[in-house]
Order: structure tokens, then C-alpha cells, then sequence
């Protein structure tokens, strides 16, 4: 899967989850740069990208989670495996 | 994940449209509950519940089956990722929450202190969810059995402690979610050698637990069951506890807050209390009418006919716990009874079945007599069909009606089934019981009803005794209830206060009565209101309402026995029935003539038609009744 079908994939859940239909996000976006991404919506987010992907992350991982570009190498690193 | 989804719910390819759409239209509960009746991800019950505070800050109007409920979330750890999946399976089950929760660790306080917001919140629901690490603090690997064992008994006076505060400050249902076994095994198999090993001391917790919260009339979330069958890892990510001291994982909450709203739901009378059986492939392999009883697959022969008895084995289990069993299926009724009545490998029997439906209709059309019949409600039926085609007719025509999807292989129906929770029930209390008692009543009356053809033996069996008694202040209140709610068997609907009751019983040319109808299942109360009149010669029935509960016991017949004999205590020749028609009881329209009155022709004016009864041709019939004469209670007590 390439990098922009999961980003594609990432800005529906991300939009569904904030509940803002005209979010755009990048993979510089950081959670500081969305209004109401706090640590809830943080472990939110996981867990619908590990339920739509079928993937777990590791702790480290998640410590490591900076921007979106972060999430999408993440989620390409499981997926490609 | 698989393991704490809701496989049962169906799946809708567009809910996520279906959700933005709702976001933009009016608010509609009935909608909101409709989505929340499917297969909801994480993601969308997180969506729903977001949707539900927008559109519902209060609880609507209309559409709810049980009062709003106030649920305390008492934890050790971070619980705010609860409350979406406990919304949404209130919303399912058209109930609505209101959620607190006290600040991160302060539970006890809240409990200790009656000026705390726990306090001012007043819950009806109170959920302990203690997490294991929480629970197990205080045990540690070194100590010895003595120390384990003293810790153990500080763990169950703490929980019974909160239990009893909980019970004593708000009158609550009171919830308990089990240990989480989240810990490893430290040195392996034996590790109950080991005291204070966290992975045995979850164990002896769970395995306490039970007896107390019986005691205590205290439900369990039991979680633990869950995660032993599906695998703790679709509860519980290490990741995430230490991302944010969540112990359930949002995965779970899903099936977390449906294990909690079973239980509430429960508790207001809104579990099943019936489960409808298709036949065909659901009960056995293959299609009895064109295989024949030699031809389908059922027991000993094949693994698809041992998993076919097996799941009759779950059915039959469920009537031992009072479920009643009911069939609906598309054949000939003598095809569909060939396997109840001679099939060797068959565990469910025509006796086990209170209702039997085999015939060409629809379901649906079959489904509402099964209620009828059994005098249940639609919303406490569920229905178990193999086939995808009758599953979304039903869901259709009768969406109350609980219709779960089935999973194709028979093997694993029951234990999907099991999931699913419909038949939930609560740790009940003394006074819970004598509330429910009066409703089972009903339910196996009616289920003997249906299972006896002979309507006479089957009144016979219950052992009826009509008590009779004439109007007393003790029986006021509810007389005056009766005759001001009363519509469908009310031959007259005439309204009396308490003032025009007291006349009646004052006046020696009247008469009133109140009925009460005892029999082997119970007391079912004041059945039954009859005021007669003395005019000249004619003796008027001015007030005849029956509960509709007694319909087909024959205490219309009884009742007229007793009109009769007060009509003659005032020397009365006939007696005079009236009927005042309304729409809604047309039920009534035939009841004079049934019991053997002619019309009156000469007298018809607006007040209705009437009817007489001659009584020198009048003898009482056998009823399958005893008919006790009581003195009324004087309003002092004393001789």
C-alpha cells in the first residue's frame, strides 16, 4: 500500500474522529496543529488505525508517533511486512 | 480482535453514510438506535455516542423503554474510554445514560464523603471497575500463604465495603466488573504454589467474588469469562496501558458496554424471555419435507448432526432456566412434528416447545400470534433462523422482534448465541423477586396454555379460587384505579371517584363487588369490578370490567354466577346488562349474548344496547373454579 492511500485512509479515520469533514492533514501535521487531539483522541486514533489495518503497535512505537508522517511510515512498516 | 466484536449485530456496508446523514438531520432517536443495533466498530460507537450528546444533551422525549439511567463509573484507572461503548448499548436498547465519574484514583473518597458530586449525582447504576495491577497491589511474590491469604481477605472486604456503601447511599444496582487475568505466570503451570503470584491471585479474586456479590445482590461484569474464551490480548494492550492507563482497551469497549447494559436492561425487565426456533437447518441439517425423518441430519452419523443435537442440547438447557421455546417454521405442521414425535436423536421434544408454529404464512404474520399466544411482548422474543431471507423479512416487519445474525457452521450457534446475552440476568434481592414473580406467573400460565389442547383441563390445573368480596374501604383505592383505567372489558366505562364508591356501599339497593383471581402460579390481584342496582323489578348491571390478564379462565361466567345471586338477595326477575360501545373495546361487544342474555328491543336509546336475563331459567354452570365468599374488611381493624 503506498504512503498516500494510507494517508488517504488516515484523513477519513482522522476526520471521523474529530468530527470535522474539512480536516486536511500532511505529514508534517502534528497533533498541536488539530484542535481537541489530546492524549484521549492520541490512543483514539491508534486504535481505529490498528482495527482498520488489522495491526498492533508496540509501545515504543507509539512513543515515537510525532506527526502524521510518523503514522503513516508505522502503519507502512505493519502493512508491508 | 475478533473476540470482542458484536458478530450477532448485523452489518451495515453504509453506516458510516448513514451516520453523517443522521449528523445533518433532525435528531430522531429511533434512527440513532437503529444504527446502534449494528455491528458498531470502535470508531463509529465513539462516532454515535459523539452524536448521541450533540443531538440528546437530555434524554428524549419519547422513545425510551426504562427511565433515564445515572451510572456511577467508580475505577482505579482511566475509564473516560468506557462511556462511548456503554452509550451506544443503551442507545441499542433504546436507554440512555447520564455517566459519572469521580477524579483519577478518587473513588473512595467520593463514596466516604456525602457532600461529594457522587453524591449530588445520585446514581441508579453503580459500576466498580477495579484494574487487576489495582486490586493486586498488595500481594507479592515473597510472601508466604498466611500474608497472601490476610491480603486476600483485606481485597473482598474492601469490594463488599463498596458495595454496601453503594447500596446504602443510592438504592442502586449495584455492578461489579471481574478481574482482568492480564498477569503472566511467573514460574509456569503450578503457580498456585506460589501465594502471592498476581496471575494465581486474579484467579482466587474471580473465583471469590461470586459467592459475595450473591449475597449482596451484586451483578458481575464478567469480563473475565470473556477474555478466557476470546484471549485477554482482545481486552487488554500493554501498549496502551502504558500509553494511558487504560485496562480495557478501546477495542473492547465496544462488548464492554454491552456486558454493563445487558445487565441494566436486566434489571428494568428488558431481557428476552423467549427464544423462536426455525426448524429447517437450524434445528436439524436438511429440509424434513423433502429428506424425511430419515433423511436429515441429526445426531449420532455425522459431526453436522452432532453439532445440530448439540445446539437443541443449548435450547433445552434454556427452558431449565425458564426461557420459553417456541417454533416458527414454513412447513406442514404433521412434516415439521414427524422429528419432536419420532426422531431418536432429537433432544428438544414437542413438550419442551410452548408454542409450535408450522404452517405457510410469514413469519412475521407467525411471530405475532407466537407473542399473542404466549401473552408476551414482541421485544422479548428472539428469533433463531438460518436463513438470511426470514432474518431481514422479520427485521423489517417487526424490528422489535431480536433477530441476530447466525453464524452458517450449527456448531457454533449456541456459544454466539451465549455472546450475545439476550436471555441476562441479574443478582436479584428479595423485594426484586416478589416484583418479577408476578410476570413469570403469567409466562407459565401462558406456556401451559399453549402446551395443553384441552382448554378445560387446562383451567383445571390451575387450581383457581375466585374471591368474591363486596366493597371495602381496604379495597377502595385500587376499585376506584380499576374503574378509572379500565377500557377494553369495561361493558359500560362509567368513572366513579372514591366519593361515588363510598355511595354505593351506603346504598341498600346496590350492590358492588371485587374479585380477586388466586391460582397455583400465584395471586394475580383485583381482577374484576361489577356494581349491580336494584330498579323495580330488574336488577341493572351498571359497572362489569375485567382485567384483561383473566380473559379465557371463564371469571365472566363465574361473575355472572355471583351477579345473579345478589340480583336474587333483591328479589330481583331478571337482570339487565348494558353495553356502551367505544373503539376500544369491541372486544366486549359479544359478551352478553355469549353468556346467554337476549337484546332488549323495546330499549334502545343513546346510552348503548341492552340486554336481559331472565332468572328463573338461570343455574350457575361447573366452572374449573372454586368461588369463595368473603365479608368485606371493615376500615377499623378489631372484631
Amino acid at each position: 500500500m503506498s504512503d498516500t492511500a494510507i494517508l488517504v485512509k488516515l484523513t477519513e479515520i482522522l476526520r471521523d474522529i474529530f468530527d470535522n469533514y474539512s480536516l486536511v492533514v500532511t505529514l508534517e501535521t502534528t497533533a498541536l496543529d488539530v484542535p481537541g487531539w489530546d492524549s484521549i483522541a492520541q490512543i483514539n486514533l491508534l486504535t481505529a488505525v490498528e482495527a482498520e489495518y488489522g495491526i498492533e503497535f508496540s509501545a515504543r512505537e507509539m512513543d515515537q508517533l510525532l506527526n502524521i508522517g510518523d503514522l503513516v511510515s508505522a502503519v507502512a512498516r505493519h502493512t508491508r511486512r | 480482535m475478533a473476540a470482542t466484536t458484536l458478530p450477532w449485530l448485523t452489518e451495515l456496508p453504509d453506516l458510516a453514510e448513514r451516520i453523517s446523514a443522521a449528523k445533518k438531520s433532525a435528531p430522531d432517536f429511533l434512527e440513532l438506535s437503529m444504527l446502534a443495533n449494528t455491528r458498531l466498530s470502535f470508531l463509529r460507537t465513539d462516532q454515535l455516542a459523539t452524536l448521541l450528546k450533540r443531538q440528546f444533551p437530555v434524554p428524549p422525549a419519547n422513545g425510551l423503554v426504562a427511565e433515564p439511567i445515572r451510572m456511577a463509573i467508580l475505577g482505579s484507572s482511566t475509564t473516560k474510554n468506557l462511556h462511548a461503548g456503554i452509550k451506544a448499548a443503551a442507545l441499542r436498547r433504546r436507554m440512555y445514560v447520564d455517566i459519572y465519574e469521580p477524579d483519577f484514583g478518587q473513588y473512595w473518597n467520593d463514596l466516604l464523603n456525602s457532600g461529594s458530586p457522587l453524591y449530588e449525582f445520585q446514581p441508579n447504576v453503580v459500576l466498580f471497575t477495579f484494574d487487576a495491577r489495582y486490586l493486586t497491589r498488595g500481594f507479592d511474590v515473597t510472601q508466604d500463604r498466611a500474608a497472601a491469604a490476610a491480603e486476600l481477605k483485606e481485597v473482598l472486604v474492601h469490594l463488599e465495603a463498596c458495595w454496601a456503601r453503594a447500596r446504602e447511599a443510592f438504592d442502586a444496582l449495584v455492578l461489579q466488573q471481574t478481574v482482568l487475568p492480564i498477569f503472566s505466570e511467573l514460574l509456569g503451570q503450578n503457580e498456585h504454589l506460589l501465594a502471592g503470584s498476581k496471575a494465581h491471585v486474579v484467579r482466587t479474586i474471580n473465583s471469590a467474588i461470586p459467592e459475595r456479590a450473591r449475597a449482596a445482590g451484586v451483578s458481575l461484569v464478567a469480563v473475565d469469562a470473556f477474555a478466557t474464551r476470546g484471549g485477554v490480548g482482545a481486552w487488554h494492550s500493554e501498549a496502551f496501558w502504558h500509553q494511558a492507563k487504560q485496562e480495557i482497551a478501546n477495542s473492547a469497549t465496544p462488548l464492554y458496554g454491552d456486558l454493563v447494559m445487558r445487565l441494566v436492561a436486566a434489571r428494568y425487565g428488558r431481557s428476552a424471555k423467549c427464544m423462536v426456533l426455525d426448524l429447517d437447518n437450524t434445528l436439524w441439517g436438511g429440509v424434513i419435507g423433502d429428506d424425511g425423518l430419515e433423511g436429515i441430519r441429526l445426531g449420532q452419523g455425522s459431526a453436522e448432526g452432532e453439532a445440530f443435537a448439540a445446539f437443541q442440547s443449548y435450547a433445552k438447557a434454556l427452558s431449565g432456566c425458564g426461557i420459553i421455546l417456541a417454533v416458527c417454521s414454513k412447513n406442514d405442521e404433521a412434516n415439521a412434528l414427524a422429528p419432536f414425535e419420532r426422531h431418536p436423536d432429537m433432544v428438544l421434544r414437542r413438550a419442551d416447545i410452548a408454542c409450535f408454529v408450522a404452517n405457510w404464512d410469514d413469519k412475521a404474520t407467525n411471530i405475532r400470534l407466537i407473542a399473542k399466544t404466549l401473552n408476551i411482548g414482541l421485544d422479548s422474543l428472539v428469533f433463531v433462523d438460518d436463513n438470511p431471507f426470514e432474518r431481514n423479512l422479520l427485521r423489517r416487519e417487526l424490528p422489535m422482534v431480536i433477530t441476530p445474525e447466525i453464524p452458517e457452521d450449527p456448531g457454533l450457534v449456541a456459544q454466539w448465541l451465549a455472546d450475545a446475552g439476550f436471555f441476562e440476568t441479574i443478582a436479584i434481592t428479595a423485594e426484586d423477586k416478589q416484583r418479577t414473580a408476578q410476570y413469570q406467573a403469567n409466562a407459565t400460565r401462558a406456556s401451559l396454555a399453549a402446551s395443553v389442547t384441552d382448554m378445560d383441563s387446562y383451567l383445571a390445573s390451575l387450581q383457581m379460587r375466585l374471591v368474591c368480596r363486596p366493597f371495602d374501604e381496604v379495597g377502595l383505592p385500587r376499585i376506584a384505579q380499576l374503574i378509572n383505567k379500565s377500557n377494553q372489558f369495561n361493558l359500560t366505562t362509567r368513572r366513579y371517584g372514591e366519593d361515588n364508591l363510598h355511595a354505593v356501599i351506603a346504598d341498600p339497593n346496590a350492590v358492588g363487588l371485587q374479585l380477586r383471581l388466586i391460582d397455583k402460579f400465584g395471586d394475580n390481584g383485583m381482577i374484576a369490578v361489577l356494581i349491580l342496582k336494584r330498579s323495580g323489578e330488574s336488577a341493572v348491571i351498571d359497572t362489569w370490567l375485567m382485567s384483561c390478564r383473566v380473559l379465557k379462565r371463564r371469571v365472566e361466567e363465574a361473575s355472572l354466577a355471583l351477579l345473579v345471586q345478589e340480583a336474587r338477595k333483591f328479589g330481583s326477575r331478571r337482570i339487565l346488562g348494558q353495553y356502551r360501545p367505544t373503539e376500544k373495546k369491541v372486544m366486549v361487544a359479544g359478551h352478553y349474548t355469549a353468556l346467554g342474555f337476549s337484546p332488549l328491543t323495546e330499549r334502545r336509546d343513546n346510552e348503548g344496547i341492552w340486554y336481559q336475563l331472565t332468572l328463573d331459567g338461570y343455574t350457575a354452570p361447573d366452572l374449573p373454579m372454586n368461588i369463595e365468599l368473603a365479608a368485606g374488611a371493615a376500615e377499623t381493624t378489631g372484631p
